[in-house]
């Protein structure tokens, strides 16, 4: 049991807008620590619906979620938004950083949002984070000053400010050219190689996929494909 | 819990649209700004017209009213038998019209420890002579001591010196309006006819203006002594004891008691000059519901300030919550949002409030009506400034309520999907 991360147990969702329409059936899903997994598939399978509910933010489901081996069912929302803050870092196809503080103080609020170390404790680790990302040197501009590629860099440092026990994606490499995706890859690759962090990237970049330890591929809601 | 992250994140939202915040802010200094002036203003005026009749008329008045006894003799000769007696055409007893014992009342109001000050008087009507025709008259016999300490008599005395009337025997201060119709200027001897056909001379040392055409007209004064003499009365004589309370609500339980007591009548000033209270009551109200309703058209503009604010910073919202803020936090963020905005107009407004209320208070106003008045008159009362502070804190707080709570209801996974 303590070998997972995350469990997902026949997770379903409906969407009822109109007319009532199934997204998710019957997702069984089993993070180990340190995997890179990467979920894919066509657009409108589900994918991104799962992540989200698997991130925590969407709660509108059935079936049981365990975080850590906590169940995440009938948890209120400030305990849920605690978990984000704690157990997961996230990273989107945007990048979403804050234009009126520095590209340090974006990494670092998820860290003084937890409150658990001092303010230049935490300063201190967003700087590592940023030089592992190879960017410790924009860390006084303002996010408008930097370029796509960077700003999701900043976006994987911030997400890692908690050390998390999972980094979730969404595209994070969507809106980024050739290069500036392969060097967020060469960063995932190496979070999860040396630093043992668990990912979970949703991508319908195939390419991208392939190179993972682990690939979900999900149609219709379902799980089709899970494959090491 | 986290107080000075969420303080820091709402200052950077507030820096970044300063401009918007500014005229948020400025609008609630503006409405503050007024709530303060119109209420100093019209407390200013309140307290003026109030001391137009208020100030002058005493709390309780103790006086004889002339009535039918009772109980008519008949009555009390034929008490323990079983008739009924009709009186028809009862007139009114031959009476003093004078307080019987009134020195002994002086003397027991005067240990009361409820009661301010005394001033007795007497009434007298009396003719002005002017030639060959005859002027209606009232002449008020004062102790023009305790008349000026209790009901500010001096202030009206516009010309002359009051004090003459107690150093100079038979001296009378005329009421402006009587003394125009005379003719007469400080100095003159005038004669008065008193009811009873008594004549006396009276030496002008003092013209009186209250303010109030009719009372000007009529009223003169002289000392207590003066009128007993005009009267033909004995030293004690006198018709009304006026009393001045220490608080004064509780006269017209205390006219009740001494009432009671001296086995006199007496009005109380709230039965006597109600409609004054009323004005005065009613003034306010107005100008707290016109101060009370800018501060709410401040509060829109936060309310759409804010609201737009949100539409615009809709990302960071939802980020901020995808990274661990919880909707409380989201709401935290906004509501110091809001209450910066009105606790930093709400002080500007305060000092501005003051500003102007200092500015009214210079210009000048002069009427004849109103001796002592020269400039606008202006109330400043902490009690305004209280409630102005409060009430901005409280609408800025209203109007960032809603807003703040739809921030907080945000559901991150629609935005971020959405892109």
């Amino acid at each position: 049991m303590g070998r997972f991360v995350l469990q997902a147990k026949k997770i379903n969702k409906w969407f009822k807008e109109q007319t009532s329409f199934k997204a998710l059936s019957d997702i069984d899903l089993e993070v180990k620590r340190g995997e890179f997994i990467s979920i894919t598939g066509k657009s409108g399978c589900g994918k991104s619906t799962l992540l989200y509910i698997l991130s925590t933010m969407d709660t509108d489901y059935e079936g049981e979620l365990l975080i850590n081996n906590v169940s995440m069912r009938g948890k209120e929302e400030a305990e849920l938004a605690r978990v984000r803050n704690e157990e997961i870092g996230f990273v989107f196809q945007f990048h979403y950083l804050l234009n009126e503080f520095s590209v340090l103080k974006n990494v670092m609020l998820p860290g003084l949002k937890l409150n658990r170390y001092s303010a230049e404790e935490i300063e201190h680790s967003a700087m590592q984070k940023l030089k592992i990302l190879g960017i410790e040197s924009e860390a006084t501009k303002m996010p408008n000053q930097l370029s796509g590629g960077q700003k999701q860099r900043v976006a994987i440092a911030r997400a890692l400010i908690n050390n998390p026990l999972i980094i979730m994606g969404d595209e994070p490499t969507g809106n980024l050219d050739k290069k500036n995706s392969d060097i967020v890859f060469d960063i995932f690759k190496e979070l999860a190689n040396v630093y043992q962090q668990t990912l979970l990237i949703v991508t319908h970049d195939n390419e991208f996929a392939a190179r993972t330890s682990r690939i979900v591929e999900m149609e219709d809601g379902r799980i089709t494909v899970n494959r090491k | 819990m986290n107080f000075k992250l969420t303080y820091d994140i709402a200052l950077s939202l507030l820096t970044a649209r300063w401009k918007q915040t500014l005229v948020a802010a400025v609008g609630v200094m503006f409405s503050i700004t007024m709530f303060i002036a119109l209420l100093s203003f019209m407390g200013g005026l309140n307290h003026l017209l109030d001391s137009l009749i208020v100030n002058r008329t005493p709390h309780i008045r103790l006086y004889n009213q002339l009535q039918q006894a009772k109980k008519q003799p008949l009555e009390l000769y034929n008490a323990n038998k079983k008739s009924h007696n009709f009186i028809s055409s009862i007139k009114p007893k031959d009476e003093n019209e004078g307080l019987r014992n009134a020195n002994k009342i002086v003397a027991t109001l005067k240990k009361d420890p409820r009661v301010e000050g005394i001033a007795p008087k007497l009434i007298a009507q009396v003719f002005y002579n002017v030639g060959r025709t005859d002027v209606n008259g009232l002449i008020n016999g004062i102790d023009i001591e305790e008349e000026s300490r209790l009901f500010f008599f001096k202030d009206y005395v516009v010309d002359g010196n009051p004090d003459a009337l107690k150093t100079t025997p038979n001296s009378i201060i005329l009421g402006k309006g009587a003394a125009e119709k005379m003719l007469t200027s400080i100095g003159d001897v005038i004669q008065v006819t008193s009811a009873a056909g008594q004549q006396m001379q009276l030496k002008v040392v003092g013209f009186y203006q209250s303010g109030l055409k009719e009372v000007d007209d009529v009223q003169s004064f002289t000392s207590v002594i003066t009128t007993q003499k005009l009267l033909g009365k004995p030293n004690t004589y006198i018709t009304d004891i006026q009393i001045k309370l220490k608080d004064l609500l509780s006269a017209p339980r205390l006219a009740k008691e001494y009432s009671s007591l001296f086995d006199v009548d007496a009005i109380d000033i709230q039965s006597a000059n109600s409609q004054f209270d009323t004005g005065s009551n009613i003034r306010t109200t107005i100008s707290y519901s016109v101060g009370i309703t800018l501060l709410v058209v401040a509060g829109f503009g936060i309310y759409n300030i804010l609201n737009m604010m949100i539409y615009e910073k809709i990302d960071s919202i939802a980020i901020l919550k995808a990274t661990g803020f919880s909707g409380n936090d989201v709401r935290n963020i906004f509501n110091i949002i809001a209450l910066s905005i009105g606790i930093a107009g709400g002080f500007a407004g305060l000092l501005a409030g003051l500003g102007l209320s200092g500015i009214i208070d210079q210009i000048p106003f002069q009427t004849s009506a109103l001796p002592t008045v020269t400039t606008y008159p202006v109330e400043y009362n902490p009690r305004f400034y209280i409630i102005g502070a409060l009430f901005s804190v409280l609408t800025t707080y209203m109007a960032g309520y809603l807003p703040s709570r739809k921030a907080s209801k945000i559901d991150p996974v629609i935005i971020i999907r959405g892109k």
